[in-house]
């Protein structure tokens, strides 16, 4: 039989210097963290300003040699070297305006419907169907909406358009035109369909953190579905609603496949939003490949950096509104 | 029809990222397309040697050749001789064809419409707005024209077919030569673009009241409506092989760099919109063996290319102008 002794654990191993050599090692790998997020963070920021700067400087040519009518002349003619970027300014913003108008009032229907209405073994499989919409890529809605949509939007959505609201005084030129299918309303309409699934998900989620206490308080006191919306949901929810919705306009924004296939791609501003018109991403998309180096080259990076620019201003907005949302909170 | 231009532009981000070192690359006109894509693939069948051709437009193509990363550029708006000198570049012809007006009116069959030259070119500066139009009725006395809408189809990429079409209209109306000019981009001042041969042929296709050009081969393939045309002569003719062949036989190319273009030939017989559609290589290349093994397969194609292009309404260098050709490229290109 064999005596074995309790040691007690080494003394060496709690000594102060032990102690200092633990605590120096857990500082120098919580230095080399700080290090890696830091440099994570950092490379981010030096990226994206390296695509500012690179898109500037190679837009400097077209910036030089049109000034600020850049901005604001209509002519796209490569053969004189006449460039300017207002149709393709004016497409993108009236078809994201064409998809929030329709998107942001369907797509927060169906977040109020699936949290407030919905019975509930339903929810889910709706709520995943919308999710896999968020997922399909862009190529597909642009096939989906020149050999399926457009056909109906020429034989049917348009000319009842044309030959209702296309009647109207003010308004009626908005919706005059031959109906040939494509267009920025078609660009839109697709657009619509596309950020729909954004808005939806972001919202329905953000509207499942309400506190139930408080709609319960609210129904309890006679208020109605859409009182409880309206005034609890919303105001409770509007930060997460508005991201969800500014996401959903970048994407607009920014979006080229689907809106090429439909756009018409007409490099001419028309007052019917039933003509054919352009968006900055469909231009360079469509020219870019074989633009002379030169002007040409250098006026789509200028439409690119313009771009950048709206984008950027679009969530400077966004954030600013936040912020004074917060204020009055 | 656009899954193939999808399909076209990634290979194209492709074949600049990876080098093939076996196939023979080369990118640009898609008006040749369906020419090179036959020859290339009983060229394969003849010499195991396979061929890379990417159709991604002219302007493209020229623009991928001066960024080295093709062996061979294709474009159907060919480069003047100063141009050719300033970068290096030999350019030839190396097949024929017709653009043809394709179109999509309910009731009317290929080669009954009659169009000329400045009513299409109404047509496409947004002036002439209804199948029913007057001016279209009175070439078209005996046809019963609806009234519908003009969808003009025009191409949205920089195209040698539309650089062909544009010369075209510019010779036959000073309007559009001095408002829109000939470009392989223009400012359409009208209509819709789309993207590639494919892309136009595919939209007329599926647009009624459609209207556009493209290369015959694409109107036959697609089972399009083309049009008959009034030429120079003022005489109606229908794109047949034998009316692009009559007004190839008109062109004169002992000129530097080949540079000849087709469009509004006199003769009786002559299609007005005939264009050749041109190669360019570096005289001093960069991968000589490359090089050598493109002009191989050129050579291949001028000695036994000729039926295949037939069959497919192409027209084939006449033998004269095959020599000259094989002339400049033992004087000119670099093979050792």
């Amino acid at each position: 039989m064999t005596a074995t002794t309790l040691q007690p654990a080494s003394a060496a191993r709690s000594s102060p210097m032990d102690r200092a050599r633990a605590l120096a090692r857990l500082r120098v790998s919580d230095a080399g963290f700080r290090l890696f997020a830091l440099g994570a963070a950092v490379l981010v920021l030096v990226i994206l300003l390296g695509v500012v700067i690179s898109l500037f400087i190679g837009a400097l040519p077209a910036f030089r040699e049109f000034g600020v009518d850049f901005l604001f002349s209509d002519s796209w003619s490569p053969p004189k070297e006449k460039f300017g970027a207002a149709t393709a300014i004016y497409g993108t913003l009236v078809t994201s305006l064409i998809a929030m108008l329709i998107a942001v009032p369907v797509g927060l229907g169906i977040a109020v419907f699936l949290t407030e209405l919905c019975w509930l073994p339903l929810r889910r499989p709706i709520g995943v169907a919308i999710e896999l919409l968020a997922g399909i890529p862009s190529i597909i809605y642009g096939i989906w909406g020149v050999y399926y949509f457009r056909p109906v939007m020429q034989a049917y959505i348009q000319p009842f358009l044309i030959n209702t609201l296309g009647n109207l005084p003010i308004i009626g030129h908005l919706f005059a035109g031959p109906p040939l299918g494509y267009g920025i309303l078609t660009a839109g309409l697709v657009l619509a369909l596309m950020i729909l699934p954004f808005i939806t998900a972001v919202s329905r989620d953000v509207f499942d953190t309400v506190p139930p206490v408080l709609k319960e308080a609210a129904y309890g006191v006679g208020a109605t579905t859409f009182e409880v919306v309206g005034n609890i949901v919303i105001p409770y929810t509007r930060v997460g609603v508005i991201g969800g919705v500014m996401l959903a306009l970048g994407r607009a924004l920014g979006e080229t496949m689907a809106v090429t296939f439909v756009v018409g791609n007409a490099t001419k501003i028309q007052a019917s939003i039933l003509a054919q018109g352009t968006t900055i991403s469909a231009m360079i998309a469509n020219q870019f490949a074989d633009a002379d180096p030169g002007l040409f080259t250098s006026s789509l990076l200028a439409l690119g950096f313009i771009l950048f620019v709206i984008t950027f201003l679009v969530l400077a907005a966004a954030r600013f509104m936040l912020s004074r949302l917060e204020l009055k909170a | 029809m656009f899954f193939k231009s999808i399909i076209a532009a990634a290979a194209m981000i492709g074949a600049i990222t990876v080098a093939c070192a076996a196939d023979i690359s080369g990118a640009g006109a898609t008006f040749p397309f369906p020419i090179y894509a036959k020859w290339a693939d009983s060229y394969k069948k003849d010499t195991g040697n396979g061929l890379n051709y990417q159709s991604i437009g002219s302007g493209a193509g020229i623009k991928q050749i001066r960024a080295k990363t093709v062996t061979f550029g294709a474009t159907d708006a060919p480069l003047e001789a100063k141009d050719l000198d300033k970068d290096g570049l030999a350019q030839w012809p190396m097949v024929m064809g017709g653009i043809v007006m394709v179109v999509n009116i309910p009731g009317v069959k290929p080669g009954e419409l009659v169009l000329d030259g400045p009513t299409v070119a109404q047509i496409y500066m947004g002036k002439i707005t209804k199948w029913n139009d007057p001016a279209i009725k009175k070439l078209n006395p005996s046809l019963n024209l609806p009234d519908l809408a003009i969808a003009n189809i025009h191409r949205a990429d920089g195209s040698g077919t539309t650089f062909n079409f544009t010369y075209y209209l510019s010779a036959v109306s000073p309007e559009w030569e001095s408002s829109i000019g000939k470009a392989t981009t223009v400012e359409w001042p009208s209509g819709i673009g789309a993207k590639g041969n494919d892309g136009v042929a595919n939209n007329v296709a599926t647009t009624p009241g459609a209207i556009g050009y493209v290369e015959f081969a694409y109107a036959e393939q697609n089972k399009l409506t083309f049009t008959s045309m009034v030429n120079k002569a003022g005489k109606t003719v229908a794109p047949t092989m034998d009316a692009f062949q009559a007004a190839a036989a008109n062109a004169n190319w002992s000129v530097p760099g080949f540079y000849q273009i087709l469009a509004d030939q006199p003769g009786d017989e002559s299609w007005p919109m005939t264009a050749a559609t041109f190669i360019l290589m570096y005289k001093k290349p960069a991968n000589v063996a490359a090089s050598n093994d493109a002009l191989e397969f050129f050579k291949w194609a001028y000695e036994k290319g000729d039926k295949m292009a037939q069959d497919l309404d192409y027209i084939p260098m006449p033998d004269n102008v095959k020599k000259l050709v094989e002339a400049m490229w033992d004087k000119d290109i670099q093979q050792k």
